[in-house]
């Protein structure tokens, strides 16, 4: 008896430590600036696979988490079309990344991805992350969640984490246009004053 | 014809009034008004989560904070919802929610679009994603970036009350 009353306190200690551990995402998941970012071979809306190594002449990524389903999201989409248009030809393309789990939000699907991305005129590549395997690896917890990354000879160095600007509602009162701004710095080999900013955006769907 | 438009008149009254009481339950808050809810050095436990009607997993929690709220009421906890809807849509998807769902814990909308400056101050390993909860006592705190069922949530909360 005594045993088993052992092994049942044993037991619960685990199980609370679990808990524990589980309660709170992990600091220290995902890329930090300055990392070295995965490449990944991803299904394009047009069937294509895509990989970060095709774009040979660009000097980086504008690597965007998002979604057709998250209003944050769909509050940036024009804003994510306008920084493809402007710095794809400066050498930083947008390629945008569809990260949640399709059966838990089918809205995310590749044919609602097709129709959206055709509706809005994106000309960016906006792909599926099947099977998720790609957003850890990253450590996107949020759609809208942007990765500014610089080709190196080491690989694509994480240069900037976090929020298109800081304005998500309404693209007229922004003040500070971050993303903008880093990669502006970036073309100019200057240091880029915010790395890492924080916005509210929905949890992406495991 | 007169009795008709009278009555007319008094049900568009009627509806008015009702929905002026929810206009007037809804706090709406910058995050400088906020923060004191955030670090109260009472006796009570105080869980809040933020959340919004467009966030699927955070209405999936709601009922479960609204459970929690209803029974440990009496025990020194106090549920705070803190809203982060648009505030274009407080009055056609935020109130309507409230009062079709009869939430009873207090609902707070958070109307700051400066994220990057309060976020941090929420806590400091919240990236932004919701939902997202605050426990916390005069003495501990915990934040969580995940969803709970209820039996997750009241073990949490007990952890405060022991």
């Amino acid at each position: 008896m005594k045993k088993i009353v052992k092994l049942m306190v044993a037991a619960t200690m685990v199980l609370g430590v679990s808990a524990f551990t589980n309660g709170k995402k992990e600091i220290g998941d995902g890329y930090k600036v300055g990392d070295i970012a995965t490449d990944f071979k991803l299904e394009n809306i047009d069937g294509k696979m895509v990989s970060l190594s095709d774009f040979e002449d660009a000097k980086g990524f504008i690597v965007t988490f998002t979604c057709n389903t998250c209003p944050f999201a769909v509050a940036y989409e024009d804003r994510v079309e306008a920084l493809n248009k402007k710095y794809a030809k400066l050498g930083y393309p947008v390629i945008a990344i569809m990260p949640n789990n399709t059966d838990v939000k089918p809205g995310d699907n590749m044919e609602q991805m097709k129709k959206r991305a055709k509706e809005k005129g994106f000309t960016f590549p906006y792909l599926m992350d099947k099977g998720q395997k790609v957003y850890p690896q990253y450590g996107a917890t949020k759609t809208p969640h942007i990765y500014i990354l610089q080709k190196s000879k080491k690989g694509n160095v994480v240069k900037y984490i976090g929020a298109i600007d800081d304005n998500s509602r309404d693209a007229s009162m922004v003040k500070e246009k971050y993303v903008e701004n880093a990669v502006d710095a970036l073309l100019e080999g200057e240091e880029i004053k915010v790395k890492e900013t924080r916005a509210i955006g929905c949890s992406i769907k495991v | 014809m007169k009795n008709i438009l009278l009555i007319t008149i008094l049900i568009v009254f009627s509806c008015k009034s009702e929905n002026n009481e929810v206009v007037e339950e809804l706090k709406v808050y910058d995050f400088e008004a906020l923060e004191p809810l955030l670090n109260k050095t009472d006796d009570k436990v105080h869980v809040i989560n933020f959340w919004a009607t467009w966030c699927a997993p955070c209405i999936k929690e709601l009922p479960y904070f609204e459970e929690l709220n209803a029974n440990y009421k009496s025990k020194n906890v106090e549920v705070v919802l803190v809203s982060l809807d648009f505030p274009k849509q407080y009055d056609n998807k935020l109130k309507p929610y409230i009062i079709k769902n009869k939430l009873m814990s207090q609902v707070i909308a958070l109307d700051d679009t400066d994220t990057n400056t309060w976020i941090p101050k929420v806590d400091e390993d919240w990236s932004g994603a919701i939902p997202a909860t605050i426990i916390y006592n005069k003495d501990k705190r915990r934040f969580y970036e995940r969803s709970f069922n209820y039996e997750e949530l009241q073990k949490e909360v007990k952890n405060f009350l022991n």
